[in-house]
């Protein structure tokens, strides 16, 4: 076993892992995280993306050693102050979510996509959700709820 | 009644948590003390077990304990059922072979289930299992459904003699044979509806608990119907009286069919947790729900349509060898059968129809219901055919539908299904302005100009959902009824709490049915809470699949009723007034022509606190239940309309446009009605264009076993939906609701596939088009036309 240390949300965490030790258990299983989610073992659903050092990530596809001294960020800490991130309200308010699974790893890649995209329309968001797999919404409704908070994001920052 | 949020789209109460990562899904869940399981699988298609070994995996530091099939034959525990007896056509009933939890003699496909390792974490578990030492002869096997009744197939249970379990058939076949002889035209086709894995996103969870002080087990499971799931491993399984056996399925993350079935795993965790004195908690890799999730379709069948000279339909005869798998699902006799022959009339009106279904077993994974279950089967064969029978005949494709719809309801067909209500001319209308069908020919001229082929196919579906009433479905063979449940307890303070049968995964009830009682009491949303997926607290229900939230719905509703007339006759006593003059208006009670009043809060008050009426004459508290039993299915219909256009050099089909028209009656919730239908036009696309699930046909290995080798749709696969609604409103509820949670899937692959057909000008092409496929077939054309 060894010793790990990480910011998880704003706080300073530490546990005791295997070298073999994913990320995603990392925090699910020691840091009791249950948000993040696991939904394939090939890294091809993205039910796990978080952020590691301000970069979506997929936690099921980085050991927990790796996120040594590193600033995680998991779905349980991107509302601030009790407020919803603007992509989770976009997300609740065009119902881009059914049984919910999928959605905290859509919501982590959706806040990096719109970070590193100044303008993303229907193409090019649909094209950065390759990685995320859902199997309820037909993804209309994610990608609406994506581009309304894009635009909401680019208006609040002007 | 404050109707007014009864239709409106309402945000979704239930999405706080699961857009905070606050949802709780099984495998969130932790038991002091668990262990975890590691299930040791089949790597053969068939085989014969000579001897298992699990000596040295029991004695791996951390294992807890290792059991095999023999352990729980040793304690008496039942193999899963199958709850739905079909009959073949002879009388005889089917013939089902023994499902055991864990394998005892023999195991039937990959995956199947040979012994359970317990150990204090999932890599001991995992890494004991590589010490069990199954000594195994391997067989002949086979995953064909077409050669499994053929001479010399391996043959895999000794109860089902050439793999066949019944031959089952419906309709009038005299008369149907009759119709084809003064037939004018006959159109045959031939189609294979390919085998589908249903992944929901959430993998398969199951949590066992024995606790030694109640003598009692609770199992947290990723269940549709936990009281089904208990029903079923109480009274057949044997593993605990029902009152010492709670099932919590707590958020679940899609089902889609594929969890409502009772899966050895969630039976073994749960016994396996007395025998080893802790919590024992399983999550399936991925990998796993290929393997093991029940899957879905897997026809092979051959149709023919009569028609006369004037195009009209005269007959359809049908027969279908349906793949079944190496065992009997929870539910999959009827999905081939009642599900499947009984739609066979589509939205036409059919004089004869004659349908011939054999199922066989193969060494397959379990196929059982996956969204739409039999529907989408049947609605694939009825629209392809009638699109072929379209394009030999000349005519166009619209108007040769026209000419056939049913339009004097109730229609009763010659396949057991009445037809309450329908205007199947509305759809189609509504759906030809939306794809603007006339202008076609121009788009289809002009992508050729490009070097496109551009198609455009219809299909113009029926199903029933609202699954269903009971004593219908108990003389076809349903071991159970298909009734639902509720409960509404008014607190003291007025807020309402709702007990359902029905169980939410995605579908949103935590809102919709929150609308409807929210509606009808006259309160703010906020005050109802609905409570769903737990044994100890709802008494009993069956659960959600086949779209049949409208029953738990009704379920309320009547409940509801008794809630409001008991309000009433205590709100008459604290008023002072007799109760005929008590109306019940935007939530208040009032005496008629008067300002006398009180607000739905007040009266729950004085049901409680019981001082101004007669309490031998009517009973404290304010809490009333139903069950309802539907009077017939409902049956959604509408048109759904896909342009593809296929790039010739690359086989690619991509779609231009996706309408869908639908008629569910009256809507609950828009925007949830759309995401429904979003998804499952999805899973349709999916289905006609990416998805496949591949087993080699002799080796029995699963050869798209993982998300790079099985196409799950992406955002990029699929376009954005023109949708569209027209609204006859069922007459079998108060609501005048009918099911929307499968259309999408049931309408959709025919479309497309009537679609991809029109651009190749081919007639038989089998799902899924995919660019290799699609590629192969130009050339075909292309060498045949030189």
């Amino acid at each position: 076993m060894l010793g790990v240390a990480m910011t998880v949300n704003g706080k300073a965490v530490s546990g005791e892992v295997e070298t073999r030790t994913l990320l995603v258990h990392f925090l699910r299983e020691n840091l009791r995280l249950t948000g993040t989610h696991v939904g394939c073992d090939t890294s091809q659903c993205g039910a796990c993306v978080v952020h590691v050092n301000g970069r979506a990530v997929k936690s099921c596809t980085m050991l927990a050693v790796q996120a040594e001294g590193a600033h995680v960020t998991t779905i349980e800490g991107l509302a601030k102050d009790g407020k919803l991130h603007p992509v989770q309200a976009a997300f609740k308010e065009h119902h881009g979510l059914q049984c919910g699974f999928c959605t905290p790893g859509m919501i982590m890649t959706a806040v990096d996509m719109i970070r590193r995209i100044p303008n993303l329309d229907d193409k090019t968001i649909r094209a950065e959700l390759e990685g995320n797999l859902c199997r309820c919404t037909g993804y209309q409704n994610i990608v609406k709820a994506i581009d309304a908070a894009a635009k909401e994001m680019k208006g609040a920052a002007t | 009644m404050t109707a007014s949020i009864i239709g409106s789209p309402v945000r979704r109460k239930e999405d706080h948590r699961f857009i905070t990562g606050q949802g709780r899904y099984t495998d969130d869940i932790n038991r002091p003390g668990q262990a975890y399981a590691y299930f040791l699988r089949s790597p053969h298609a068939h085989a014969k077990i000579k001897s298992i070994d699990v000596e040295a995996a029991r004695a791996t530091k951390g294992v807890a304990g290792v059991f095999t099939g023999a352990d729980l034959a040793a304690d008496k525990l039942g193999g899963l059922i199958c709850g739905w007896m079909v009959h073949s056509k002879d009388g005889s009933p089917m013939k089902a072979g023994p499902h055991p939890a864990l394998a005892i003699d023999k195991v039937r496909y990959v995956g199947d289930h040979v012994a359970i390792v317990i150990a204090d974490t999932y890599a001991i578990a995992r890494d004991a299992a590589e010490k069990i030492d199954v000594g195994c002869e391997e067989l002949p096997a086979n995953a064909d459904p077409a050669k499994a009744q053929t001479a010399g197939a391996a043959q895999i249970h000794a109860e089902a003699p050439g793999n066949t379990i019944y031959q089952w058939e419906l309709g009038n076949k005299p008369e149907t044979e009759a119709a084809f002889k003064k037939a004018a035209h006959v159109i045959k086709l031939n189609l294979i509806n390919n085998r589908l894995i249903p992944n929901a996103m959430e993998p398969r969870a199951a949590v066992g608990e024995y606790d030694d002080g109640t003598g009692g087990y609770t199992l947290y499971t990723t269940s549709q119907n936990p009281h089904v799931a208990r029903l079923i491993m109480s009274a057949f399984i044997g593993l605990a009286p029902e009152h010492k056996l709670r099932v919590v399925a707590p958020d679940v993350g899609g089902g889609f069919g594929s969890k409502i079935f009772v899966y050895a795993e969630e039976v073994v965790c749960t016994w396996a947790s007395k025998k080893v004195r802790r919590p024992v908690k399983w999550t399936a890799e991925r990998s796993e729900s290929f393997l093991s999730d029940a899957h879905g379709r897997d026809h092979v069948t051959s149709a023919e349509l009569a028609l006369d000279a004037n195009a009209r339909i005269l007959g359809f005869r049908v027969k279908t060898i349906a793949n079944l798998g190496a065992y009997m699902s929870t539910f999959s006799s009827s999905v081939p059968t009642y599900l499947y022959g009984t739609l066979l009339s589509g939205q036409y009106d059919i004089p004869a129809i004659h349908v011939q279904v054999d199922a066989v077993y193969t060494n397959t994974a379990p196929v059982d219901a996956y969204r739409g279950a039999g529907r989408p089967e049947a609605t694939y064969v009825v629209e392809r055919i009638i699109e072929e029978a379209a394009r030999q005949l000349k005519l166009d494709s619209a108007e040769f539908r026209r000419k056939n719809f049913i339009r004097k309801f109730p229609h009763q067909t010659p396949v057991i299904m009445n037809y309450d209500i329908g205007d199947y001319d509305a759809s189609l209308d509504a759906a030809l302005k939306i794809a603007d069908y006339k202008n076609f020919p121009a788009r289809r001229a002009e992508a050729k100009t490009r070097g496109k082929l551009r198609g455009i196919g219809f299909s113009t579906y029926i199903e029933a959902c609202g699954l269903a009433p009971s004593a219908a479905v108990g003389s076809l063979g349903a071991g159970v009824g298909l009734w639902e449940s509720a409960e509404v307890r008014v607190t003291p303070t007025g807020g309402v709490e709702v007990f359902t049968g029905a169980h939410s995964h995605g579908q949103g009830h935590e809102t919709t049915f929150a609308q409807v009682v929210a509606g009808r009491l006259g309160i703010p949303i906020e005050n109802v809470e609905i409570i769903h997926g737990d044994t100890s607290s709802v008494q009993f229900g069956m659960g959600t699949y086949g779209s049949r939230a409208a029953v738990g719905l009704t379920a309320i509703s009547r409940a509801l009723d008794k809630i409001e007339e008991k309000a009433k006759r205590i709100a008459a006593h604290v008023l002072e007034a007799a109760r005929a003059d008590i109306v019940f208006e935007n939530g208040e009670f009032k005496v008629a022509g008067t300002d006398r009043k009180l607000a739905f809060h007040e009266v729950a008050l004085n049901a409680y606190v019981a001082h101004k009426f007669p309490t031998s004459e009517i009973e404290p508290g304010l809490k009333e239940g139903a069950f309802h039993d539907p009077t017939n299915f409902t049956f959604p219909s509408g048109c759904h309309i896909c342009e593809v256009e296929i790039d010739p050099e690359t086989g690619i089909t991509t779609i231009i446009k996706f309408t869908a028209v639908d008629d569910f009656g009256n809507v609950i919730n828009p925007m949830i009605v759309e995401g429904q239908v979003h998804g499952g036009i999805a899973q349709g696309i999916g289905q006609a264009l990416l998805e496949h699930g591949v087993y080699d046909p002799e080796s029995g290995q699963l050869l798209s076993g993982s998300y790079m080798d099985y196409t799950m749709p992406r955002a990029d696969d699929l376009p954005s939906y023109s949708l569209g609604l027209t609204n006859t409103p069922c007459p079998s509820n108060p609501l005048g609701m009918k099911g929307c949670g499968e259309a999408g899937a049931i309408a959709s692959p025919a479309a497309v596939m009537n679609a991809v057909t029109d651009a190749l000008g081919v007639k038989e092409f089998n799902m899924p088009a995919t660019p290799a496929r699609v590629w192969q077939a130009i050339q075909h054309s292309r060498a045949a036309a030189e």
